[in-house]
């Protein structure tokens, strides 16, 4: 049975519909990770002079259909976006400004990977207004870190860990785990380590195979011994949500731990559904217009982006409306990725197979309903996928 | 017509790869029977299954002109049988429709099962055999070895073997005087009534249902009215011809000829192999002897995976029947899988071949349930009835007793794996019957219940003996045994697609076996999952599946809003490949792969 017209006005806007976020997708790492499916591609010289003047333009343009907006997060994602040279992230951010209103307390983003270039440029980054880092570590060995391809050591990280933190007030990191031949006792070690270096926040993703890169081949030949199976990956889960809630960074999100008040803002956009332009090769974004919810996306290849940025009329971008469904299935995938879930509105409830659908999930354990807001319990959220699945149906 | 002294009627006996369809192109090239620009590998086998496996599903025939050493003409009759056992029945007819019969064997392997069996049904014809040893070009080839072997195992003379290259031609013309000086005339009366025997029969798109017939007495022409024994029904002869191996008109048949008849006929079904075709007016008082229509012997259901295909279901089974008087069919609704088709086969090779050629040439993606073999219950007040379908088994408190069919099978073996092969027979319940060597290689030959063999016996035997062993079997008859339904428990819900007969002794392993198949087949849930296996009311075997721990997107920005909702249509897609059963999702492919044994 399909959903009943769950117009736009029927969704509670959980996000302030005046304001904005940004995200800057920039393409280049100087190499390639085994696991990573990101857009990102290795590019000996990149013109950083023309790749700002894109960047540029392009806000103009996507700020040409978001007017009378307050900017409140920037994020430069990537990529490696600590290669862009100071001067080109302090154009990007001059071209945003000139194109919004700033709020106050905007949050500005760039993610870095902890290697001594990188570190240098850190004071650069602060001039040119960024306050925030997010880095990524991965993992704090060095057999692990070349397992997983990463160019740094593990003294690198935590010596540009320091730089950070000297320059930055907010500094997060990154780690992956559930990797090749990882035990339960050397995650609890790693991740206490990583807890105790004090940070607000911390993203700690299990490894995903993806296909298409260097470890989905090897997986699909055979290969890639040592990766834990269903029930390692689930203890490996758990004892990630009892570490770091014991430290007061419980997840405030699937894969994101913070301390009050500490969470990314701008990645709570995506899972609270607000408005964020993207701008650079692939970048998506999600507008509300006349009441309506877009979808744009960017050309991927970068030099196809470039080309197209550099023209006056730009094709860079698609602009797809979504269906009132798909609005609503993006609201529960997101949303529910949150501890404190989604505020589904009353009129959602009027659906019989979605309400039996939760009925039968909280009968689980799975989830629970207060008042009009869904949230996946401690036991439903380490199987989102599969109450996604159960919701969604019809 | 031909002069009954000049006309040589001949199959070719073959273990499969070991050059049967390239000798018959061989044959066929050297008198020039098919101009060499129309010639393409393997002429007789035609389907695509056929040329796919490399084996004969039907028989295939040609007529050879060929102009002796001694400067007479003869004609050649050749029918290429089929080479699987599936197929013994067709075989054994197309054996009675000829007097001889080449025996090839592959000079660098020597006999195997396949040989065996078919050449057993050769010389139940009263074939004259005219051993043939293949494949002399290759450097592995023994002669003397295989010629020894053939007289031990099959215990004919091959002293005057011929040896033959069907790859370079070698051996080829005295292949061909062999058949000419060897192998006898037939015999036959051109003024008695007309007693012809319905050798095959096949549906052309173009023609309607074509018969290849072996004209035993009398004469056949265009016009003729001839009547079908069997069932009293009467066709006019539209047209006559033999096969070159394209079909070509000709005026009469007369006694010993092969040849065809098209007579307005709609469905293969009215034709039955076997059968004797006589003139509607003063016909043959008796028909042929041993005519017994073919009995299938597995039974499996076919249902449509999305099951809004049940109609073209139905309707690609009902052409496919029209074409193959063996393959029987039936409606089915099971409660988990929905309306279905229960299907009844010669063999598994049938089986398969069926069911790929419903999935190639219709599109429908099916789910093939576990294929069982016809039971005969004995009910308390005497009657009996045959059991098709383990689902369908009848309240014990009538029944009397059961019995199953049992099959003599013959395996060949080298020494090294006889260890392997015995322990086997005996874990499916075999009774040994005999056990030869032949130099390096083990014969042995066993009793053994239909049903154990059904399903995954050539697997297993493939696999313990590395693919060395070769393996045929015939139907024997029936025989009682302690045997009970086992049912399958989901969730604490039945679900009779997996419900099976089983030896009372063997119920427990079996169970078990398949509680722990399932466990591994069926995907986590939300919830965990009892599975149990169950004689009656009584559980023998019990798993428990967990529930599912760990399915989450570990890394979802802003970008993968888009991507993770295409990710969940697809996963949604995934799930139509499931069957729901009661709150459990089974995949389809677990129907067949939880009733396969590791031992
Ligand atoms: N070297 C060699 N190969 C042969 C000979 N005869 C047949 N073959 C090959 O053996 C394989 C099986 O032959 P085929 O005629 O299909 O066997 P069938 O299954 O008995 O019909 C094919 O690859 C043939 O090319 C031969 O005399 N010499
Ligand atoms: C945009 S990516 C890369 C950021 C930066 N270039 C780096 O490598 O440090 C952001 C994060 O996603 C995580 N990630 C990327 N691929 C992953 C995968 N296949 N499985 C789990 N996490 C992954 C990594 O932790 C990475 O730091
Ligand atoms: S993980 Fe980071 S550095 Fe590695 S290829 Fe992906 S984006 Fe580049
Ligand atoms: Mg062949």
């Amino acid at each position: 049975m399909p959903l009943p017209n769950l117009s736009q006005a029927a969704l509670p806007d959980l996000a302030d519909p005046s304001t904005l976020g940004l995200y800057v997708h920039w393409p280049f790492c100087q190499a390639k990770c085994p696991y990573c499916d990101f857009n990102s591609h290795v590019m000996a010289n990149v013109d950083q002079k023309r790749w700002a003047l894109a960047l540029s333009h392009e806000i103009k343009r996507v700020g040409a259909l978001t007017q009378d907006r307050t900017l409140t997060s920037i994020f430069f994602g990537g990529g490696t976006p600590s290669l862009m040279d100071p001067e080109t992230v302090e154009a990007v951010l001059v071209a945003a400004h000139e194109t919004w209103r700033w709020a106050n307390s905007i949050e500005i983003t760039l993610e870095a990977n902890p290697t001594s270039i990188e570190a240098n440029r850190f004071r650069g980054y602060r001039t040119a207004g960024v306050n925030r880092v997010s880095m990524g570590f991965q993992a704090m060995n060095d057999d692990d870190l070349k397992r997983l391809g990463r160019l740094h050591s593990a003294q690198e990280a935590m010596a540009a860990l320091e730089v950070a933190r000297s320059t930055f007030n907010r500094v997060s990191f990154d780690l992956i785990y559930a990797r090749q031949d990882q035990t339960l006792p050397a995650w609890r070690d790693e991740l206490t380590r990583a807890l105790e270096t004090g940070v607000d926040h911390l993203s700690l993703y299990q490894l995903t195979i993806e296909d298409g890169t260097a470890f989905g081949d090897r997986l699909a030949k055979g290969g890639l011994k040592g990766l834990p199976d269903e029930d390692r990956a689930a203890d490996m889960w758990d004892l990630t949500q009892e570490l770091t809630e014991a430290r007061g960074m419980p997840g405030y999100e699937i894969s994101n731990h913070a301390r009050p008040d500490a969470e990314s803002r701008h990645n709570l956009l995506y899972w609270q559904g607000g408005d964020y332009a993207g701008v650079g090769p692939g970048a998506h974004g999600r507008l509300t217009r006349d009441g309506m919810r877009v979808a744009t996306e960017c050309v991927k290849q970068p030099g196809l982006w470039l080309a197209a940025a550099e023209q006056a009329e730009s094709a860079t971008t698609q602009l797809t409306a979504l269906s009132a469904k798909e609005v609503f299935e993006e609201r529960l995938m997101m949303g529910l990725r949150l501890r404190d879930g989604v505020d589904l509105g009353s009129s959602a409830l009027e659906n019989t197979s979605l309400c039996n659908n939760i009925k039968l999930l909280v009968d689980f354990g799975l989830v629970a309903l207060t008042g009009t807001q869904l949230r996946a319990t401690d036991q439903g959220r380490p199987v989102l996928n599969s109450v996604l699945r159960q919701l969604l149906a019809d | 017509m031909t002069e009954l002294s000049h006309i040589r009627n001949f199959s070719i006996v073959a273990h499969i790869d070991h050059g049967k369809s390239t000798l018959a192109d061989r044959l066929i090239q050297e008198t020039e029977t098919v101009a060499s620009r129309d010639m393409k590998a393997q002429l007789l086998d035609s389907m695509d299954i056929e040329r796919e496996r490399g084996i004969t599903i039907k028989a295939n025939t040609v007529r050879i002109e060929y102009k002796a050493q001694n400067g007479e003409h003869y004609t050649l009759n050749l029918i290429d049988t089929p080479g699987h056992v599936d197929f013994a029945y067709e075989v054994s007819r197309s054996m009675r429709a000829v007097e001889g019969s080449l025996l090839v064997v592959d000079s660098t392997q020597g006999v195997e099962a396949q040989t065996l069996a078919n050449v057993y049904q050769a010389i139940d014809a009263d074939h004259e055999i005219v051993p043939v040893l293949n494949k002399i070009d290759l450097p592995a080839s023994e002669c003397e070895k295989v010629a020894e072997q053939i007289e031990d195992v099959i215990g004919i003379d091959a002293s005057e073997a011929i040896q033959v290259s069907a790859k370079t031609g070698v051996g080829i013309v005295e292949t061909l005087e062999a058949i000419v000086h060897k192998l006898p005339a037939p015999q036959g009366d051109v003024d008695a009534p007309l007693k012809a025997m319905l050798v095959d029969s096949w549906y052309d798109a173009y023609l309607g249902v074509i018969v290849l017939v072996r004209i035993i007495d009398g004469r056949m022409k265009k016009g003729d009215r001839v009547k079908f024994m069997s069932n009293g029904t009467v066709h006019g002869i539209d047209k006559i011809g033999v096969f070159r191996p394209q079909m070509q008109d000709v005026d009469v048949l007369g006694p010993g000829e092969i040849g065809f008849i098209t007579a307005s006929i709609k469905q293969v079904r009215d034709t039955r192999v076997g059968d004797t075709i006589t003139s509607e007016k003063k016909g043959a008082e008796t028909a042929l002897d041993g005519f017994k229509p073919s009995q299938p012997v597995v039974f499996c259901g076919l249902f449509p995976v999305d099951s809004a295909q049940f109609e073209d279901l139905r309707d690609a089974i009902e052409k496919l029947a029209l074409n193959d008087a063996s393959f029987s069919y039936e409606m089915e609704t099971s409660a988990a899988l929905g309306f279905g088709f229960r299907c009844g086969f010669l063999g598994l090779l049938h089986l398969e071949v069926i069911r790929d050629r419903i999935e190639r040439e219709y599109n429908i993606e099916l789910i093939t349930t576990a294929p069982s073999v016809v039971y005969h219950i004995y009910m308390k007040d005497g009657s009996m009835q045959e059991l098709h379908n383990p689902a369908d088994m009848p309240d014990l408190t009538h029944v009397d007793h059961l019995e199953e069919p049992r099959i003599k099978a013959t395996i060949l073996v080298p020494d090294e794996y006889l260890g392997d092969v015995l322990k086997l027979c005996q874990d499916r319940r075999g009774i040994q019957l005999d056990l030869t060597y032949a130099g390096s290689r083990a014969m042995t030959v066993y009793d053994l219940p239909l049903n154990e063999v059904v399903f995954d016996f050539y697997d297993r035997l493939k696999s313990v003996t590395k693919g060395y062993a070769s393996f045929d079997y015939q139907v024997t008859g029936y025989a009682t045994d302690n045997l009970v339904k086992m049912s399958v428990l989901v969730n604490d819900e039945p679900v009779d697609a997996l419900s099976m007969m089983v030896h009372r002794d063997r119920a427990e392993q079996r169970g078990r076996a398949m509680c722990e198949k399932l466990k591994d087949l069926i995907p986590r849930h939300m919830f965990k999952i009892p599975i149990q296996a169950a004689i009656g009311g009584k559980v023998i075997a019990r798993e428990t599946l967990s529930a599912l721990r760990k399915d989450v997107t570990a890394k979802c920005y802003g970008g993968d809003a888009t991507r993770k909702r295409k990710l969940l249509d697809k996963q949604k897609a995934g799930k139509k490949k499931m069957r729901q059963f009661g709150k459990v999702d089974i995949p389809q492919e677990a129907f067949i792969s939880a009733l396969k044994m590791d031992s």
